[in-house]
């Protein structure tokens, strides 16, 4: 009984105890909120992207804080897992009626698929050492998004249509899935906050499942040294690869999640631009801390949407606090006077 | 004789038009501690980069228990039997003391990815031994107190232990120290001297020390090899190197 009490309160236990704490307590007041007071439409409306986000953030923290290679087209997985399962949705419709089912086999096949690309692309890559990962998945990134952006995707009692020019599907009283520029339009929105909750939730437990193994060890390994990981026998292709397709893995539910949770949606929703938000998120939480992403993540997502009635300054407000976050977060002393408070808190009984 | 556990034949390597190393024979047997000593610059660092595959030679074999490693790569180089430490101190600075050993660890206890994601029993057995491994092997360094504390924020001497712990994780058959007693104060050396032996004692294996501290090479080595640009100078017991004319003169200069 002892040796488990002191395992939960062993400081890293306390900080992936904390993750949990964090979302399944902001999940209980927020449905509590919803169900007693009546809350403004504009709030109820960002919950379940700002899942998506947090889920999408952490996945590229994966890569970006625990294998420490730089990827800048995450989006681009976010937009595999969110049109497969556009696409997935729209043709089980009639098979599953049930909306929680069916929402859990699209999500699933989004994150395999995004999945089986995340791996496809990385191999090749992370064999070559160097920055060429940031490179390739840049283009990845651009190619999905030009890619269905130029697929027309319909199905009717004869099955399946696809083209890849014009709008020329001539469909008996079906139903189009993709249309090119304009993307998913007719969506049936099966997700909800408490699947987006939920989705965090299970993220987290991937995540600290395989940080806290050999796996996780490894990949942390071949990212602080390379050479001494290989001089322990690390593989370093094998660990990096691992990281990099369980991120693609989760980005995909991100974007599936995401899909499910409008009528409309555009493939120009998953550019460059976020891509970069993502990386922004990760950076502000910190490399490796999970924590530290989830909440930059909810505060860089809420701020501007909250800042929107103040229109035309919204953006230079995000901006000052951007640069406020930036300041201190790099400000040596205020790092210093941080370490002090935690030492306090966390360093009671540990020897050194 | 038993084959060596370690046999080097006619090992050269050259950067460019710069030949590092030349020539070199080398053998290391079972339960043998060896030292490798010479000037700065003389090559001795680069012997141990070929041997582990971070260089791969120009001529010559490396045989590792009479297996030639020229086709392995560095990974596969460790898992045949060979761990070393770096010169330049090369820990995993962001991960803890225990988790540096138990990524030593990584071929010898293994478990799929869906067990890791699972938490299996085999999960659960297989890091509950390294752990166990892994403080048994801090306990030799007197790291053991320390194990929470991030590698780089070590004291100079506590990290190059920590480095030679994480190498022995990975159970050598024969271990590569480059500079152990480097930045170390006199009581940490006569320490490390003892802890050395220690070492080759109980894991049973042999080792191949590059170092300057001339007291611990003098002390610990049963044979020592001389290497002085990139050539093999002298070979023999610490008393006969002692009084060679020719390492005399190297390491006086004329
Ligand atoms: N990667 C490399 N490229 C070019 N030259 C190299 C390389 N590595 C080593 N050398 C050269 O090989 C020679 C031997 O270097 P090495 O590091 O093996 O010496 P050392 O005996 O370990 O010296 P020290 O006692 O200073 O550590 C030096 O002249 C060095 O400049
Ligand atoms: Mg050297």
């Amino acid at each position: 009984m002892k040796t488990i009490i002191n395992e939960l309160l062993h400081h890293r236990n306390r900080s992936r105890m904390l993750s949990f704490a964090l979302i399944i307590g902001s999940y209980l007041i927020i449905e509590f909120l919803m169900h007693s007071i009546r809350i403004s439409r504009l709030f109820t409306s960002m919950l379940v992207p700002c899942c998506c986000y947090i889920i999408l953030a952490l996945s590229l923290n994966l890569v970006v804080g625990f294998s420490g290679e730089l990827s800048l087209g995450h989006a681009g997985f976010m937009a595999v897992g969110a049109f497969t399962a556009i696409i997935v949705s729209g043709l089980s419709a009639k098979m599953i009626p049930d909306p929680v089912i069916r929402l859990f086999i699209s999500v699933l096949s989004g994150s395999i698929l995004s999945g089986l690309t995340g791996l496809l692309i990385s191999v090749p890559v992370l064999k070559l050492s160097g920055d060429y990962l940031a490179i390739v998945t840049l283009a990845f990134g651009q190619i999905i998004k030009s890619l269905i952006t130029n697929i027309y995707l319909g199905f009717d009692s004869n099955g399946l249509q696809l083209s890849f020019v014009t709008n020329e599907l001539n469909l008996e009283q079906g139903k189009m899935l993709l249309s090119g520029p304009m993307g998913a339009t007719d969506t049936a929105k099966i997700s909800n906050f408490s699947s987006g909750a939920l989705l965090i939730v299970i993220t987290l437990f991937v995540i600290y499942s395989l940080i806290d193994s050999k796996y996780g060890r490894a990949i942390m390994a071949a990212r602080d040294d390379r050479i001494a990981a290989e001089s322990i026998g690390i593989d370093i292709l094998r660990s990096k690869t691992l990281a990099f397709v369980a991120s693609s893995i989760l980005a995909g539910a991100a974007g599936a999640l995401y899909a499910l949770n409008y009528s409309t949606l555009q493939p120009a929703k998953f550019d460059f631009n976020t891509s970069i938000l993502a990386l922004v998120y990760v950076v502000f939480g910190g490399l490796g801390n999970i924590n530290g992403t989830i909440i930059a993540t909810t505060v860089l997502y809420v701020l501007p949407e909250l800042l929107r009635s103040l229109q035309d300054y919204r953006m230079l407000i995000y901006a000052i606090v951007l640069i406020i976050v930036m300041q201190l977060g790099s400000s040596v002393r205020l790092k210093r006077s941080m370490e002090k408070l935690k030492n306090r808190f966390s360093k009671k009984g540990v020897i050194r | 004789m038993n084959t060596p556990v370690l046999q080097i034949k006619n090992l050269g390597i050259d950067f460019g038009g710069l030949t590092a190393v030349n020539n070199l024979n080398m053998e290391v047997h079972a339960h043998e501690i060896i030292g490798l000593i010479g000037p700065n610059g003389a090559g001795k660092t680069t012997v141990f980069n070929m041997l582990t595959k971070v260089y791969d030679p120009s001529r010559g074999t490396i045989l590792l228990n009479g297996q030639d490693i020229a086709k392995m790569d560095t990974v596969a180089v460790n898992k045949a039997g060979i761990a070393r430490t770096f010169q330049n101190i090369r820990l995993f600075q962001n991960l803890s003391v225990i988790d540096n050993v138990k990524a030593g660890m990584n071929n010898q206890f293994v478990y799929s990815i869906a067990d890791m994601l699972f938490h299996t029993r085999k999960r659960r057995s297989n890091e509950e031994m390294i752990e166990e491994e892994a403080l048994k092997l801090l306990k030799i360094f007197h790291l053991d107190d320390l194990k929470d504390t991030e590698a780089g924020s070590l004291p100079y001497g506590a990290q190059r232990k920590l480095e030679i712990a994480r190498a022995l994780a990975s159970e050598p058959k024969l271990l590569l120290l480059d500079e152990p007693a480097a930045g170390m104060n006199p009581q940490e050396t006569e320490e490390l001297m003892e802890t050395i032996r220690f070492v080759r004692d109980t894991f049973d294996i042999c080792i191949l020390l590059i170092e300057h501290d001339m007291n611990l090479v003098m002390n610990i080595c049963e044979r020592i090899y001389v290497l002085n640009y990139g050539m093999l100078l002298a070979k023999g017991s610490p008393e006969e190197i002692r009084n060679n004319e020719k390492v005399i003169k190297a390491y006086l200069g004329d």
